[in-house]
């Protein structure tokens, strides 16, 4: 099984030369920690960056300078600032080539939920929703069940959506998914969890074909 | 001061003395743009001065409600704000108070979709077409049209009684440079305000800002005056150990 740096860890490598990448709060930060050393990303962040380093050494912060989460960052040479009208030009227009954001459910025709708990909870979506409508690639990045222990892959969503049948791969603490629209498709189990462990925690559709190899990280 | 105000006899002159007077014909049930991304780019100044007139039923239009003690949550704590049309208000406990008790009407718009429908305000472009929130409560009642086979929503042009936005520097004719990620929704929203305000950290004279780098032209900025003990509170000081 994974922690939130293994998934992290794993969503890296799904990262190719030259994209440009925009990184939800929480799991998604994460992956930037494990950009692998022979492939070049920039990373978005939709508050006007382009080219987000990291978070600044202590005397160094800017309070002019944060990410979308509101924390303290860098820019790397080339690292370009921008208006939210532009930022999301670049979102909506399709210029980012991978989101990858947290969810509370996902459904397994890739509906997300991921912005309000009725009654209880009122954040807001942020930019989740323009995210999800527009990016090529969207990687959901989160723990496989809830806190309580519920699946949060489901046949369909419970909670108000952030989005219709976006999600391509689901990264999770158990396992690496495709949603196809026929269901989750099982590409690879974490190291030490069975596909019958996987089941158990998946209450949507899981389709599993032939041997599923075990994460490589 | 005084050979400024000599120049404006014959000059363009938008500056006023400070917040109080940028703000005092802001009237109870005003809309108003405010710019600032978390606590980033507010407009420090103004918000204390509003906070100080008492001005109430408020429509806010913001991409966050500040925190409890700082930004706009100094106008929620005083009940000054009616409505707000954000797109992420999950750092004010109070706003979740007032909210789930409806002592407070929102409106959350996805966050390209807001600052889109400011740019449209300014820009003269009375809606657009987005795919953002298709599918979802936020596409409800809206007119739906495909477009290359993806369904998208009409979203209609957002405009304010006053735009109020924080810049860097600024110069008498209006034109604004932002520092870092300050930017943010200040530029769309300085250019959908039938009046906008600008304070600024630097008021310089003209001239001296680079018009290569000018951010907002001074056409869409009414009022400007220099703001003073910025406080800049950081939302969360993030580090790296050497």
């Amino acid at each position: 099984m994974l922690d939130k740096h293994g998934i992290a860890k794993r969503i890296a490598q799904e990262l190719q030369d030259g994209w440009y990448v925009n990184l939800g709060i929480g799991i998604p930060t994460l992956v930037a920690n494990y950009v692998p050393d022979d492939i070049a990303v920039e990373f978005q962040s939709e508050n006007g960056i382009l080219g987000m380093g990291n978070f600044p050494y202590e005397g160094e912060e800017d309070a002019d300078l944060i990410n979308a989460g509101k924390q303290t960052v860098t820019l790397k040479p080339g690292a370009v600032l921008f208006d939210s009208a532009t930022s999301f030009a670049m979102i909506r227009g399709r210029h980012v080539q991978l989101t990858v954001l947290g969810a509370m459910e996902v459904s397994e025709t890739g509906d997300i939920a991921n912005w309000k708990i009725p009654g209880k909870m009122v954040k807001g979506m942020g930019g989740a929703m323009d995210l999800v409508a527009s990016a090529e690639n969207i990687i959901v990045a989160m723990m496989h069940t809830s806190k309580s222990g519920e699946s949060k892959l489901l046949p369909q969503c419970s909670l108000p959506l952030t989005g219709v049948g976006c999600v391509k791969r689901i990264v999770t603490n158990l396992a690496v998914l495709e949603v196809t629209g026929e269901g989750f498709v099982l590409i690879e189990r974490a190291p030490g969890v069975t596909v019958a462990e996987i089941e158990a925690a998946t209450a949507g559709k899981l389709i599993v074909t032939g041997d599923i190899p075990e994460m490589n990280i | 001061m005084d050979r400024i105000a000599d120049e404006h006899r014959k000059t363009m002159n938008k500056i006023v003395n400070n917040a109080q007077e940028a703000i005092a014909d802001i009237h109870d049930g005003m809309t108003l743009m405010l710019g600032g991304f978390g606590l980033c780019g507010i407009p420090e100044n103004a918000i204390a001065a509003l906070v100080k007139s008492g001005v109430k039923e408020l429509t806010c239009i913001s991409n966050n409600a500040g925190v409890d003690d700082f930004g706009l949550g100094l106008l929620l704590q005083q009940k000054q704000i009616k409505k707000m049309i954000s797109s992420y208000v999950g750092e004010n406990a109070e706003f979740e108070r007032q909210l789930l008790n409806g002592e407070l009407e929102v409106d959350l718009i996805p966050q390209g979709s807001l600052a889109e429908r400011c740019r449209a305000g300014g820009a003269g472009i009375p809606a657009f077409y987005t795919p953002a929130g298709y599918g979802t409560e936020v596409g409800e009642g809206k007119e739906v049209r495909v477009f290359d086979g993806k369904p998208h929503i009409l979203e209609t042009a957002l405009k304010a009684d006053f735009a109020i936005v924080k810049a860097w520097k600024g110069d008498r004719l209006g034109n604004l440079i932002y520092k870092g990620t300050a930017r943010n929704f200040n530029p769309p929203m300085a250019m959908a305000g039938r009046v906008t305000i600008a304070e600024v950290e630097h008021l310089v004279e003209p001239g001296e800002l680079d018009p290569n780098y000018i951010h907002t032209p001074g056409i869409f900025v009414q009022r400007i005056f220099e703001g003073k003990d910025y406080e800049k509170r950081i939302e969360q000081r993030t580090l790296r150990t050497r």
